[in-house]
């Protein structure tokens, strides 16, 4: 029984209870305001500032005549910070966005780095879809609208190879380290020389912190670092000769590299077919990316530098200075063709059927009589043949920065006992000689090839930013008199009457150059009647001005047929390009463009 | 009945007098705080209001404590009975505010019936429970129960206003145990609380409306979705916690004015408060309230009666009830129910039957020598 006289010690009891109320009050304020403080401050700062990245404008990337390849454009995005967005409001914005629900809805539900980052639902929107956005802003907070800027290829796919294209980070580079500057949404550099000079393409991004309410309202400008506008790049690529190449395909398969004999610098590289970069530069879609994927022609496949095959008659360059340097042949060496060379029971045919009677080395060349090449093989021995081709670039990568290069092949005895398990014959010392049988190269490799003849021996890396100092691969020592027997007679392939080369003979320059056509099949057919899939590859290696070189090129032509009439013209095209002068090259751009 | 003279005075329980002031100030000047609009002037009509609100509630309070609380006795079958009438009015014509019908509108003004309920009831049950000496026995509690506390709770639950509901529930449960139950009825109690527990919950969850049920969700995990029902408690917390140990300093808090935090000025305006002043304005804070409290429980030690030494628990126990509830919500340890905090919080009405409570508390002290009056 509980009476009145209990009444103050209740009171005491209540008392206790109440000190225990505020020591738990008390206790959680302690952990909420000192154990975490800090991080709620945090939580707090983030709530009340957004930090806004402003993108530093891309650099531009110039040819070498300083003609701007690219330009930015500027577009908006609309994006929403998961943190802040009322999730109940998305069947309005579905239909502000033009975005199904269930998209939207799982865009913004999936996990995001933070819940502050601002997660992009659409991109490239009109102006009037901006201002209706504007417009509706108050009732969708966590909205945003940014602008983006777009890369645009001004010469669409031409070039694309080097040039490259932009796209978002991929799942594997969203985790590198090198890339945690960038923001989710960005573009980078992914092909070619945007990929390989991103970072100095790329800029610094700038900042803008600012004071928000809780429905994003700016309120004010915290703090702002400007942006820093990344390097512009100068290419060493000609894009007047980089153009007319790519025209004068005509939509064949194949390739074309042209170098400046004296550094190195690439002045042309053609991949045909190739692809658009401007498909990329607002994210690609999974159509247009399937159907590059799927093209037969392979077009994201860069032939300059990745496509290897038998190098033909270009190859009997080699084999002539090999020859001359070991002083098996000299001017006086004769031999007679009369269409083929009977070795055994094997007859090795030279492709003019009629024969060529007797040659020396520069009809030889000239007429690319394979007889004549047959007998000085034999002579040097493919051997030596096989070191002069190392030496001059042959059979290794040569270097150029876009990466994924094919070395080719040059076989000598001591490669073909360690992979074929079996002795050097003959019979492949001709044909190898002529540069069918196992012989390959690349066309980057056997511009590079040519450049070191023109320029009498040196071999450069091939390089694809203009100003950058030369870089020598190897001095190859040739005697004076060997370089001037081969240029000279690679003069006659294009200028003289019988030359294979005629269809790159030009008003502009005295070319030298050597044809050469890449047999696909063994049996000799007329290439008229084959079908396209079984035409001969054509290859057509050239320099110009003979009596100055400048330029080297090597022009591909697959299934082109005969290096003469395929690969030859496409040439003439490119090198009369780039001798034009800076106004009439101006001219010839815009007037096409 | 207005005998003010020097014993009036010396009597005056200036200490409740001066806590409950001081804490209005403040209450004022955190209000002016969380409604200032970034970048504009501060909102005036809303501090304006709430000095003006003051200054009524100090004339009510004067007039409170003028005559001796004993009449509050004798008027409290006809008051608590007008309380009800009230309540059914609000029910029938009320006007309609925030998803809740607790609005009576008297043309110039409106307010909230169930604001001045709750003193109307505490007094009619200290009345009632003064009428006999004996500790409660089964039927005496059932009699109070049905009699006194189930038609108001069903008006107020209704509305819905389930924080006034829960108020006046818990002001009879304290209430009683104060006035002290028998031995066996308490052991019976307990067991029956024990058993119905699950039941009373289930029934609970069901009659309860979509937005009381989030809010109870939230409670228990607020950080399972921070941008839907669980917002508003993570907010507080983060407004509160990022207040640190020293605040970010009297119109530096952001969580408010910014609009991260709703219902910033009337029951979060702790945690305003606490952005702002840190630890060491709560408890400053905490400390004024502590003062209010236990001078409260004091005054009911030494009241002169029955009556008044109930009545002085009943208002305590309601300031009490108040002040954890609404802090326990904003520092995430209580659920969300809308409370505000005695004193401090917007709201002209409340604060008007805050200081009329705290004005009964004042006139049972001052009144503690039967001799004198």
């Amino acid at each position: 029984m509980q009476t009145e006289k209990t009444g103050a010690e209740k009171i005491i009891f209540i008392s206790y209870l109440l000190i225990a109320g505020f020591v738990v009050v008390l206790l959680r304020l302690w952990q909420l305001q000192v154990l975490q403080g800090s991080e709620l401050r945090k939580i707090s700062e983030s709530n009340r500032l957004r930090v806004i990245g402003v993108p530093a404008p891309r650099g531009i990337i110039f040819d070498r005549n300083r003609v701007p390849l690219v330009k930015n454009t500027p577009y908006f995005c609309a994006s929403v910070i998961p943190q802040e967005f009322n999730k109940g409001s998305i069947a309005a914005l579905s239909q502000l966005l033009n975005i199904s629900e269930p998209e939207l809805y799982d865009r913004i539900t999936r996990k995001a780095a933070s819940p502050f980052t601002p997660v992009r639902l659409r991109e490239g929107l009109s102006f009037s879809e901006v201002s209706v956005i504007e417009a509706r802003r108050s009732d969708f907070p966590g909205l945003l609208i940014e602008v983006e800027t777009s890369r645009e290829y001004m010469y669409g796919s031409v070039g694309s190879h080097l040039i490259g294209y932009l796209g978002k980070l991929n799942p594997a580079q969203s985790t590198d380290p090198s890339f945690k500057d960038v923001p989710p949404e960005a573009f980078i550099g992914q092909w070619g020389v945007e990929k390989l000079y991103d970072k100095t393409l790329r800029g610094t991004a700038g900042q803008r912190i600012i004071e928000v309410d809780a429905v994003g309202r700016e309120i004010r400008l915290l703090y702002e670092t400007a942006p820093v506008k990344g390097a512009d790049l100068d290419l060493s690529i000609d894009i007047a000769l980089q153009r007319e190449a790519e025209k004068a395909f005509e939509g064949r398969a194949g390739a074309l590299v042209a170098l400046k004999t004296d550094t190195g610098e690439v002045l042309g590289l053609v991949s045909s077919p190739s692809f658009d970069p401007n498909q990329f530069a607002k994210g690609i879609n999974y159509n247009d990316w399937k159907a590059l994927m799927e093209d037969k022609k392979i077009p994201m496949l860069n032939r300059a530098i990745q496509s290897q095959y038998p190098p033909g008659s270009t190859f009997k360059i080699l084999t002539a200075i090999a020859a001359l340097e070991e002083g098996a042949i000299d001017t006086g060496t004769k031999a007679e063709c009369r269409g083929g060379l009977s070795y055994g029971k094997w007859r090795f045919g030279c492709w003019q059927k009629k024969g060529h009677g007797i040659v020396s080395i520069h009809r030889a060349l000239v007429e690319s009589c394979d007889v004549f090449f047959y007998e000085t093989g034999k002579r040097v021995g493919f051997d030596k043949v096989h070191d002069y081709a190392v030496k001059l670039g042959l059979g290794a990568e040569t270097g150029i920065e876009l990466g994924r290069e094919r070395k080719g092949l040059i076989p000598n005895s001591a490669w073909k006992l360690e992979t074929k398990k079996s002795a050097w014959f003959l019979g492949e010392t001709f044909i190898n000689s002529i540069g069918q049988g196992y012989v390959s190269a690349t066309p980057i490799q056997l511009a590079v090839m040519m450049s070191a003849v023109a320029n009498g021996g040196s071999v450069y890396k091939p390089l694809i930013l203009k100003d950058t100092a030369p870089e020598l691969v190897r001095k190859v020592e040739l005697r004076q008199e060997t370089l001037e027997i081969v240029r000279d007679a690679l003069k006659g392939v294009v200028n003289e009457s019988g030359g294979t080369g005629a269809a790159s003979r030009s008003s502009m320059a005295t070319v030298g150059g050597k044809t050469g056509t890449a047999q696909v099949v063994g049996l000799r057919k007329d290439s008229k009647y084959l079908s396209e899939k079984f035409r001969d590859h054509a290859w057509f290696v050239s320099f110009a001005p003979v009596e100055k070189p400048e330029i080297a090129m090597s022009v591909f032509v697959e299934h082109g047929g005969h290096g003469g009439s395929a690969a030859a013209p496409i040439a003439k095209k490119a090198l009369e390009a780039y001798l034009l002068p800076q106004e009439k090259k101006k001219e010839l751009l815009n007037v096409q463009n | 009945m207005f005998r003010i003279d020097r014993r009036f005075i010396q009597n005056f329980d200036w200490v409740t007098f001066f806590t409950i002031i001081v804490i209005s100030i403040i209450g004022i000047m955190t209000i002016f705080s969380a409604t200032r609009q970034p970048g504009d002037a501060p909102q005036a009509s809303f501090y304006i209001k709430q000095i003006v609100w003051l200054l009524i509630s100090i004339c009510a309070l004067i007039v409170i404590v003028s005559f001796d609380y004993i009449w509050l006795g004798r008027i409290a079958l006809p008051l608590y009975v007008t309380g009800i009438l009230l309540l059914v009015i609000v029910l029938v014509s009320g006007r309609t505010g925030m998803g809740a019908q607790r609005w009576l509108s008297l043309g110039f003004f409106s307010f909230q019936p169930s604001e001045f309920f709750k003193l109307m009831f505490i007094i009619m049950l200290a009345s009632y429970y003064s009428l006999s000496r004996e500790a409660l026995h089964a039927t005496a509690l059932l009699r109070v129960f049905f009699m006194i506390v189930f038609l108001p709770f069903l008006l107020l639950f209704k509305q819905p206003d389930l924080g006034t509901a829960i108020v006046v529930f818990l002001i009879f449960s304290s209430v009683s145990l104060a006035k002290g139950f028998q031995r066996k009825l308490l052991v019976t109690l307990i067991l029956i609380g024990l058993v119905s527990l699950p039941f009373v919950g289930n029934i609970a969850w069901t009659g309860l409306k979509d937005y009381q049920k989030n809010r109870l969700i939230a409670f228990i995990d607020p950080q399972a979705d921070p941008t839907g029902i669980g917002y508003h408690i993570n907010q507080s917390k983060v407004a509160i916690g990022s207040g640190e140990f020293s605040g970010k300093g009297y119109l530096k808090g952001t969580q408010g004015p910014f609009r991260f935090l709703p219902e910033k000025h009337t029951d979060f305006i702790f945690a305003v408060f606490a952005e702002e002043w840190g630890f060491m304005g709560s408890f400053f804070l905490l400390v004024l309230y502590f003062i209010l409290l236990v001078r409260g429980l004091d005054t009911a030690r030494k009241a002169k009666d029955d009556f008044g030494r109930l009545l002085a628990l009943g208002i305590t126990f309601m300031f009490a009830i108040y002040f954890f509830v609404n802090t326990g919500m904003t520092l995430g340890i209580m659920p969300v129910v809308g409370i505000p905090l005695p004193f401090m919080s917007y709201g002209g009405t409340a604060l008007l039957s805050n200081f009329i409570s705290a004005g009964v508390l004042i006139n049972i002290r001052t009144r503690r020598f039967s001799l004198f009056y």
